[in-house]
């Protein structure tokens, strides 16, 4: 069975550039999971409803089912695993262990890629801030209320951390 | 089930000219792909017809917002969130930026672009209301040149569009009325955020000595095509007496031909919209 079309697309992920041939409507969100084994980024609905496969593409958060990896070329993909990495953003993380802002896990990789790209623009948010900010992001689990705790408790340390 | 990928090409294109020319090479076998998210959610079901795309989020030529002292014009490709994000659009044209505020979820406005908006030619949609309301053109260009057309009369039927196939939405001009606009929008939806509307509603009204010197109301979801009620606001700047917001209702309920579908059904939202005029009407 043939292919089809081809493209070699160009980009970086989590500040390594990569290079990926691949047909240009493949999702970017297989490109990262099945090309690159970058498995922290879920599939939920795979109709950008759901947010469980949210990057940040050039900063913004964006979900990767609806991104076609021709449209990814010479920009830069940030998934969990590059959050992971930073010091800033694992505080977050751990936030949401500390107070069960994540149960069986599967919206907890784009809840903490939403979440870190509002505390990026937004240190100290409102209550308002943060619904809507994850108003795209699904979670089954927990009702949400100790995601917001989670997140509210990262944004106090985040903000002591930088008067200290 | 999820599309066979080997039966669908895509190219990106540098610029328009060379967009042009692929379009023009082989007529109607290209069509624009914007910021993918409605095309990529027909891609997933199985249900995306086209085979063939142009990429266009990269080309220059399609962004931007330029301001005179006359309009304000709107590549074609800005998002929701860039929309939301320019002063000037704020303060002059509100009811734009809140449509885009409440058109799906960050990331989809961070994706989404005015012009993908406009050709999905969905009659749900959140932003062409708000269009209709602002008197808006829309530029269209191939390779002969472009041209200006009303924005009312672009949608000329469920899904269809004043477009040649070798022609791209390029640009959105709005006029700058410079009127003291009373503006309301409310979207109603299942949820809050994130919803494709049952109904939508964009109003603006000019007020002078108490009376309506001026009033546009615009409505998606309700008929074929995103709908200006031209009669409802005919009747408004006529009518003074205590039976004119009954009166208007009944002849916006005229005008509308809502359908029962998965999201509601007919009865629903001619109450919602005849609710949602009373409640503009109210707050002027």
């Amino acid at each position: 069975m043939s292919e089809g079309q081809r493209a070699t697309i160009r980009f970086s992920v989590n500040e390594r550039p990569e290079s990926v041939t691949a047909h240009p409507l493949r999702r970017l969100l297989d490109v990262l999971r099945e090309d690159l084994h970058l498995t922290g980024t879920k599939e939920g609905c795979g109709e950008g409803e759901c947010g469980a496969c949210a990057v940040l593409l050039d900063g913004e958060v964006v979900n990767s089912c609806l991104i076609p990896i021709l449209q990814v070329q010479d920009a830069r993909v940030v998934t969990i695993e590059g959050l992971a990495q930073n010091d800033k953003a694992r505080l977050l993380q751990e936030s949401f262990i500390q107070c069960g802002g994540a149960q069986c896990g599967i919206c907890t990789p784009g809840m903490i890629v939403a979440s870190w790209n509002l505390l990026e623009r937004n240190p100290l948010p409102t209550d308002k801030d943060l619904r809507n900010a994850l108003s795209g992001n699904l979670c089954r689990c927990t009702g949400y209320t100790r995601i917001f705790d989670a997140i509210k408790t990262a944004s106090g340390k985040l903000a002591q951390a930088a008067a200290k | 089930m999820r599309s066979y990928l080997p039966r669908y090409e895509m190219q990106a294109p540098r610029d328009l000219a060379e967009a042009f020319e692929l379009m023009a090479a082989q007529p109607g076998e290209w069509k624009p792909f914007a910021g993918g998210t409605d095309l990529m959610v027909l891609l997933e079901q199985g249900k995306l017809a086209h085979r063939k795309f142009l990429s266009v989020t990269h080309i220059a030529e399609l962004h931007g917002i330029e301001i005179s002292s006359s309009h304000v014009a709107i590549g074609a490709l800005n998002t929701y969130s860039q929309l939301q994000r320019n002063s000037m659009l704020r303060d002059e044209f509100p009811l734009l930026c809140q449509a885009a505020r409440e058109t799906g979820s960050i990331a989809n406005q961070n994706r989404g672009t005015l012009g993908g908006n406009i050709a999905n030619a969905s009659p749900a949609a959140d932003s062409p209301p708000a269009l209709l309301v602002y008197d808006a053109e829309l530029e269209l260009t191939s390779k002969r040149g472009a041209r200006w057309i009303p924005y009312a009369r672009f949608h000329t039927g469920y899904k269809q569009m004043d477009m040649a196939p070798e022609e791209i939405i390029s640009r959105i001009r709005l006029p700058r009325s410079g009127k003291q606009w009373k503006q309301y929008y409310r979207k109603v939806g299942t949820r809050r955020a994130q919803a494709i509307s049952k109904v939508c509603f964009a109003g603006a009204a000019e007020i002078g000595d108490g009376k309506i010197r001026d009033i546009r109301v615009a409505l998606g979801s309700v008929a074929p095509t995103v709908l200006r009620c031209v009669k409802t606001e005919a009747l408004l700047l006529k009518s003074t007496g205590p039976s004119r917001i009954k009166d208007a209702q009944e002849q916006l309920a005229a005008e509308m031909s809502p359908v029962d579908d998965f999201r509601s059904n007919a009865r629903y939202r001619t109450w919602v919209a005849q609710n949602l005029l009373a409640e503009f009407l109210l707050q002027l």
